[in-house]
């Protein structure tokens, strides 16, 4: 099988050599632009590290290696990752569009909440996909948490979120997580179902976060998506997904950084363990080797 | 943040600065390429794909072959677009249906890429063609995939072979080949299988799904591919081919926003053709791929077009 490519492997030529020159310029570019940071963040990085590697005078890859390191670290680490889920119930809402992992996401916080020793409800909102009310069911089972679901096929998602927060609050349950459907976020009825739901909630209690799932297989779109949702849905923490993939997910620097929106968990596997938080250090650390 | 939409705008405004020119002098088309190159980067179009296209654009704009009744800036758009229609594979290719029926189809393609939801896709339209398609659930490891895949059936009226109910229980090999030999017992015609999202770097899976290749014997593999994924597109594209081989691409979720710069690299990368363009969630949203409409929409040339014919 093909060697995935990694921005470590693309990166072993720009710092096995013995002095920085054109070349590297050029293979540092490549391999930012490869990790999906775009051409925007690529040259504001690139542009930067000539600056300073002007101004320290050096000719040593390894120390341009240090400060790519250091910058990309200290832009990611601006903002801050925790999760605030003080509220009783903390109500966590999870959308993003198609595809990208919420529900399973979803399963895994949940179970990682568990291990908290947390109690947890999970609401199944998503009532339109196929089997999705099915999928959230086998995922709460696995975490040993609760769920509610739509009483009938097609049932307003917003009423199901309604239902899900009612059951937490009457029963004292700590932390409600409901999950969405899938929705571009170039639809604008369906954007507004988003808001809706939120509305709802929010007759019985503030809502503790609204997590937006990215996919770290996306490119430049993830802008766009960011933009969308949290116009629409009030977003206050960013997922990032599927980074056990060759996919690494660049886009979301420019994300944090254009919308001030933090990234809070890390998904890398199918697997019910695998949901982390997010450590920057830790993900340069993946992403330069 | 409307600083994400300027790029048709910066690529206009370059090639706006050309109207005036008479003949194309070095300088205007690095100029222009340069914009261009930025313009791919944006659609997301993979970065070695991006330099070779944009090496040729230049060579050809610096050639002689330039069409003499066109403006500089309407050349080099013209240029563009045949080049990208070019990779996107010209004449879009029909499915390849077997002498003997069954003709069997595999999907294969990332974890939510759209296969299921293109499954009944396909049923659908099969059926409307007047075929008998059967849909075999052989991913058991996704939650509740049969059960997506049953539902799926239903809606496109067409049956489905789910002896197993998956969730990590079953064998999704042995699935595949039964599959094929129910279609082949009950006489249906077509047979579609339905296969777990994997990862490019997954061994593992990628083998299993080169053992369901092998058992089923496919007319055609499609390897179904998210219109909004990055750079990572080529790697993964690449191991898709190694891993099980595919034979045609279906481009997803396209009826958002994402430029589908991946639909230029998997085509340039692997020359499989794009055969089918997802549009929606909804079983009707399916439609053959259009190369030239693609090409349009990766560089946003139909604004340009107008914009250069109001000059
Ligand atoms: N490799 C990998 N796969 C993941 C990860 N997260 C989710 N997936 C897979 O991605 C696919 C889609 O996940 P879902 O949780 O159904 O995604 P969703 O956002 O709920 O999808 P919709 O509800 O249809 O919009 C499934 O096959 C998941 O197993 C991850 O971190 N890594
Ligand atoms: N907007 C839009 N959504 C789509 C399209 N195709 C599929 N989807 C949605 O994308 C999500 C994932 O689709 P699935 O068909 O489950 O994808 P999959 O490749 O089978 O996923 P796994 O089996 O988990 O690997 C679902 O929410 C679908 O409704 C499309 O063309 N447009
Ligand atoms: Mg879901
Ligand atoms: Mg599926």
């Amino acid at each position: 099988m093909a060697n995935p490519w990694s921005l470590s492997g693309a990166l072993r030529g720009v710092f096995g050599r013995k002095t920085i020159d054109d070349s590297t310029w050029d293979d540092l570019e490549t391999s930012l632009i490869g990790a999906d940071f775009g051409p925007d963040v690529t040259e504001q990085v690139t542009d930067e590290l000539r600056e300073k590697v002007a101004r320290y005078n050096t000719t040593d890859p390894a120390d341009l290696r240090r400060m790519l390191r250091e910058t990309l670290e200290e832009r990611l680490s601006k903002l801050d990752p925790t999760l605030k889920l003080s509220n009783r119930p903390a109500v966590v809402l999870v959308v993003g569009v198609n595809g990208v992992g919420k529900t399973t996401t979803i399963g895994k916080f949940a179970k990682f909440l568990r291990n908290f020793d947390r109690s947890v409800v999970v609401g199944a909102a998503d009532t339109f996909r196929a089997a999705a009310v099915e999928q959230l069911g086998t995922w709460a089972e696995r975490a040993g948490v609760s769920i509610v679901k739509p009483q009938a096929q097609g049932q307003d998602p917003a009423s199901v979120a309604y239902q899900t927060v009612e059951k937490a609050v009457r029963e004292g349950i700590e932390i409600v997580i409901i999950d969405t459907a899938g929705r571009l976020h170039t639809k604008g009825g369906l954007m507004d179902e988003l808001g809706k739901i939120k509305r709802v909630v929010e007759k019985q209690t503030e809502i503790a976060e609204v997590l937006l799932v990215l996919d770290a297989t996306t490119g430049q779109n993830g802008l766009a998506q960011a933009e969308a949702f949290i116009e629409h849905a009030g977003v206050t923490g960013l997922v990032l997904t599927k980074l056990d993939g060759s996919a690494r997910g660049g886009f979301v620097l420019a994300v944090q950084e254009q919308t001030g929106i933090p990234i809070k968990l890390v998904g890398q596997g199918e697997g019910i363990g695998d949901l982390t938080g997010f450590t920057p250090h830790v993900f340069v650390q993946n992403l330069i080797g | 943040m409307a600083t994400f939409g300027s790029l048709s705008d910066r690529l206009a405004q370059t090639l706006t600065n050309l109207r005036g020119k008479g003949k194309l002098s070095p300088a205007d088309v690095d100029g222009t390429v340069r914009e261009i190159r930025r313009a791919l980067l944006d659609a997301d179009v993979s970065l070695d794909v991006v330099k070779a296209f944009t090496g040729a654009i230049r060579e050809r704009a610096l050639g002689d072959d330039v069409n003499k009744a066109l403006n500089p800036a309407q050349q080099v758009v013209q240029i563009v677009n045949e080049e990208l229609i070019t990779i996107l594979g010209g004449q879009q290719r029909r499915l390849e249906f077997a002498k003997r029926p069954p003709t069997v189809i595999m999907l294969a393609g990332l974890q939510g890429a759209g296969k299921t939801t293109l499954a009944g896709k396909l049923a659908k339209w099969l059926k409307k063609e007047g075929h008998t398609p059967v849909l075999v659930a052989s991913d058991l490891q996704r939650p509740n995939a049969v059960t997506q895949l049953q539902v799926v059936g239903e809606q496109a009226g067409v049956p489905v072979f789910a002896p197993e109910p998956g969730n990590g229980v079953g064998d999704p090999v042995k699935v595949a080949k039964n599959g094929v030999k129910f279609a082949e017992d009950k006489q249906y015609d077509t047979v579609i299988v339905d296969t777990a999202g994997r990862l490019g770097v997954d061994a593992d899976l990628m083998k299993q799904a080169s053992n369901i290749r092998k058992a089923v014997d496919p007319d055609e593999v499609l390897f179904v591919i998210d219109a909004m994924i990055g750079q990572d597109a080529v790697a993964t594209a690449k191991a898709f081919q190694d891993g099980v081989d595919f034979t045609g691409v279906v481009l997803t979720k396209l009826d958002g926003d994402a430029r589908g710069g991946a639909a230029l690299s998997v085509a340039s990368v692997t020359g499989r053709p794009i055969m089918f363009a997802s549009t929606g969630e909804t079983l009707d949203d399916f439609e053959p791929f259009h190369p030239d409409r693609m090409a349009s929409r990766i560089l946003d040339l139909g604004d340009i077009l107008t914009l250069i014919e109001q000059v």
